[in-house]
C-alpha cells in the first residue's frame, strides 16, 4: 500500500512537471494554428522554423549571449572569490553583501537602471549592451556557488605546494583549481540558465534589430504565438534531454 | 577542462566575427530605425523597401504600448518610426515626443488612405499633424450561433443570465469599462466619477455570469466551443471564423471602440526623411495589400482594399464595416494621470469583488 502511494506521488510530480511540455510538443505537430482544434499531424512548422531567419537569428543570439556572458561571469566571479578569501573577515562580509544585492533586487529595477547607465555613458544599444547586462547579473550567482567551495579548501595544501617549489600560479592551477572545479562548473551552469531565460533585463538593454528568443516570443503575444515557436521549444527540450542522458551515462562507464 | 576553454574561445571568435560586421556598401542611402508591434508587417515588404530605396531598415518589435513608451521616452535607442495606438499617440503628443509630418513627402498616404480614417484620427491627433493610419478595427461580440438563439444586437446580452458561465470579457481596464460605459449610453472616454461608478456597479453585477477575464484566449476558447459569447477585436474575428464557421461577429448598436494604430515619427529622429519614405512606402496600395494579407487586420488603405481578390473579404462587414452606418463609434483618447488612477482603482474593486 505504501509503495502504491509512493508511485502515485511520483506520478503526480512528473505530470505537473512535464504535462505543459508534453502539450507543447503535441501542439507543435498540430496543422491548425489554434490550440483548440486538432487539424491533423504535420511537420510543417518544423520546415517553416528552419526558413524563418528572424527566429534562427534570435536563437543564435540567445546561445551566443548565454555562453559568452556565463563564461566571462565565471571568470570574474572565480577571481573575485579568490580575492574575497584573502580579505579580512569584516571586509569580506561587506563585499559579499554588496555582490548579493543585485540578486535580491527586482529584475525590472536592474533592467531600467542598466538602461539608464548605458544612456548616460553613451553606449550604442545592441548585442554588446545585452552581453554586459547579462555578465552583470550572472556574477553574483557564480560567487554564490564558488564561495562555499572556497571556504572548504584547506589552505595548507596550497602552502605545501609553494613549499615544494611551485610558483603561486602553478600552485593555484595544480592544487586549488581542481578542488574548486565542481563549484565553478555549477556556477557556470547556473549563470548559463539564468542568461538563457532572462526576459526583462534583456528587454530594457537590447537595441533595435536584435532579439533573443525570450523577447522574440514575447513580441508575438499580440497576434498569438506562432506554432514555429512550439517546434523550436520541442527541439530545444529534446536536445537538452539527450545531453542530460549522455552526461548521466558517462560516470558509470568510468567506474568500470 | 582545457578543451572546454579552447572550445569557448573558438566560439567567442566566431560570434564576434559574425555579429561585428555591418554592410554599408549595400545600403548607400543610410538607415531608418522602425519600432513596430510584433508580427505586424509582412517581412517581404521590408526587403522590397530596402531594395528599392537603398535604405537599410533596422527593425524592432514591442508587445504593448506600455512597454514601448518607457524605452522610447528614455531615448535608449534612436528609433525614427513607431506605430503606437490612438491614446498612446495622444500621450506622446502631449509630452512633445513626436515630429510634425511633412505631407508633401507622403503622396501615397494622402492619396490612398480613406478620408474617414483621418477624420477618426482627430480624436487623438486633432489637426492630423502627426500620424498616418496603418491598421484599424472595432471591438465587438463574437458569438457561437449554435449556443445563442436570439439575434445579437446589443451589449446587454452580456448581462443575460441564460448565458451564465459562458461569457468571456477582456482583461484590460479600458476595454472592460468601454463595454459597460457604452451599454449605459455614456462616452467610453468618460472621466465623470459618477458615470464610472455606475459602470463599475454594472460590471460587478455581471461578474457571476462571466466565465473568465482573458485577453488572447478569447480566440482559442471560442474556436474550441468553450464559451458562447466573447468580447473580441475585429481583427481576430475573421481568423476565428475561418477556424470555426459557427462563429459570428457583431458590432453592438450602442456603438463601440474603433481603434487605430498609426505611424508616427519621433521628434529626435535622426533619419526623418528616410522615415517619411518608409511610411509612404507602406501606404503604397500593393504594399498595403501584402501587409493586410499578412496581418489580417483591417487596412485604412482604400486603394489596397480595391486590390483584394477574394470578394468575401473585400466586402466583409467584419473587416470593413460601413462606417457611415454607425454614428457612435469612438476612439480611445488619453485621459490623463488622474483619470487613469481612478479607472485602475475601480478595476481593482471589480477584480477583488466576490459575491460569496
Amino acid at each position: 500500500m505504501r509503495n502504491f502511494a509512493r508511485r502515485i506521488y511520483i506520478a503526480l510530480i512528473i505530470i505537473f512537471l512535464y504535462a505543459p511540455i508534453g502539450t507543447l510538443m503535441v501542439l507543435s505537430f498540430n496543422a491548425s494554428k489554434s490550440r483548440a482544434k486538432w487539424g491533423g499531424f504535420t511537420f510543417k512548422w518544423y520546415a517553416e522554423l528552419f526558413q524563418n531567419d528572424a527566429i534562427l537569428q534570435a536563437l543564435w543570439n540567445t546561445l551566443a549571449i548565454a555562453l559568452l556572458s556565463s563564461l566571462i561571469a565565471t571568470l570574474i566571479g572565480t577571481v573575485a572569490c579568490i580575492a574575497l578569501q584573502n580579505m579580512k573577515k569584516r571586509n569580506r562580509a561587506i563585499v559579499l553583501g554588496i555582490t548579493n544585492i543585485p540578486m535580491l533586487n527586482a529584475e525590472i529595477v536592474t533592467g531600467i537602471s542598466l538602461m539608464l547607465l548605458f544612456i548616460v555613458l553613451g553606449i550604442q544599444f545592441g548585442f554588446f549592451t545585452i552581453l554586459l547586462a547579462h555578465i552583470t547579473f550572472n556574477i553574483p550567482y557564480v560567487i554564490l556557488s564558488v564561495m562555499p567551495r572556497m571556504k572548504q579548501l584547506n589552505p595548507s595544501t596550497y602552502e605545501a605546494a609553494l613549499d615544494l617549489g611551485a610558483s603561486p600560479l602553478q600552485a593555484f592551477f595544480k592544487v586549488t583549481f581542481p578542488d574548486l572545479l565542481p563549484g565553478i562548473l555549477s556556477g557556470f551552469l547556473m549563470a548559463f540558465t539564468m542568461s538563457l531565460d532572462d526576459f526583462i533585463i534583456t528587454h530594457f538593454t537590447k537595441g533595435p534589430g536584435i532579439d533573443t528568443l525570450s523577447t522574440k516570443i514575447y513580441t508575438e503575444v499580440k497576434k498569438g504565438i506562432k506554432p514555429e515557436m512550439y517546434a523550436l521549444s520541442t527541439l530545444i527540450f529534446v536536445t537538452v534531454l539527450i545531453l542530460l542522458l549522455l552526461v548521466n551515462k558517462t560516470p558509470k562507464e568510468k567506474k568500470n | 577542462m582545457k578543451k572546454f576553454i579552447a572550445l569557448g574561445l573558438c566560439l567567442v571568435t566566431i560570434v564576434s566575427t559574425l555579429t561585428g560586421c555591418g554592410s554599408s556598401g549595400k545600403y548607400p542611402n543610410g538607415k531608418v530605425y522602425v519600432y513596430n508591434w510584433g508580427e505586424y508587417i509582412d517581412p517581404a515588404t521590408i526587403e522590397m523597401f530596402e531594395e528599392e530605396t537603398g535604405i537599410q531598415v533596422i527593425y524592432d518589435e514591442y508587445e504593448t504600448n506600455e512597454t514601448m513608451y518607457p524605452k522610447v521616452e528614455a531615448g535608449a535607442s534612436n528609433y525614427d518610426v513607431v506605430c503606437p495606438s490612438d491614446y498612446m499617440i495622444q500621450k506622446m503628443v502631449d509630452n512633445d515626443m513626436l515630429a510634425e509630418l511633412n505631407w508633401d513627402n507622403l503622396p501615397n498616404a494622402t492619396a490612398n488612405i480613406g478620408a474617414s480614417y483621418y477624420e477618426q484620427s482627430r480624436a487623438f491627433d486633432p489637426e492630423n499633424k502627426y500620424s498616418v493610419p496603418y491598421c484599424w478595427g472595432t471591438v465587438g461580440i463574437l458569438y457561437n450561433t449554435t449556443m445563442v438563439e436570439e439575434p445579437v444586437t446589443s451589449w446587454s446580452i452580456l448581462w443575460d443570465e441564460k448565458y451564465a458561465d459562458s461569457i468571456l470579457m477582456q482583461d484590460s481596464v479600458r476595454d472592460l469599462f468601454m463595454v459597460a460605459l457604452k451599454e449605459l449610453g455614456y462616452s467610453m472616454n468618460s472621466t465623470d466619477e459618477a458615470e464610472l461608478q455606475e459602470a463599475k456597479e454594472l460590471l460587478i453585477a455581471q461578474k457571476p455570469l462571466v466565465q473568465a477575464y482573458v485577453v488572447d484566449q478569447v480566440r482559442d476558447k471560442m474556436i474550441g466551443n468553450e464559451a458562447a459569447l466573447g468580447v473580441i477585436y475585429s481583427g481576430e474575428a475573421i481568423y476565428t471564423q475561418r477556424e470555426n464557421p459557427n462563429l459570428a461577429y457583431v458590432i453592438p448598436e450602442e456603438g463601440t471602440n474603433m481603434w487605430i494604430d498609426s505611424w508616427v515619427i519621433l521628434k529626435d529622429a535622426e533619419n526623418k526623411e528616410n522615415a517619411e519614405k518608409f511610411i509612404d512606402f507602406m501606404c503604397r496600395p500593393d504594399i498595403a495589400l501584402l501587409n493586410f494579407e499578412y496581418i489580417t487586420y483591417s487596412t485604412p488603405n482604400d486603394a489596397a482594399r480595391e486590390l483584394i481578390e477574394d470578394e468575401d473579404i473585400r466586402n466583409s462587414t467584419i473587416a470593413f464595416p460601413d462606417l457611415s452606418q454607425y454614428d457612435n463609434l469612438e476612439t480611445f483618447s488619453y485621459l490623463g494621470e488622474e483619470a487613469d488612477t481612478l479607472y485602475n482603482e475601480l478595476w481593482k474593486e471589480i477584480k477583488s469583488y466576490t459575491s460569496y
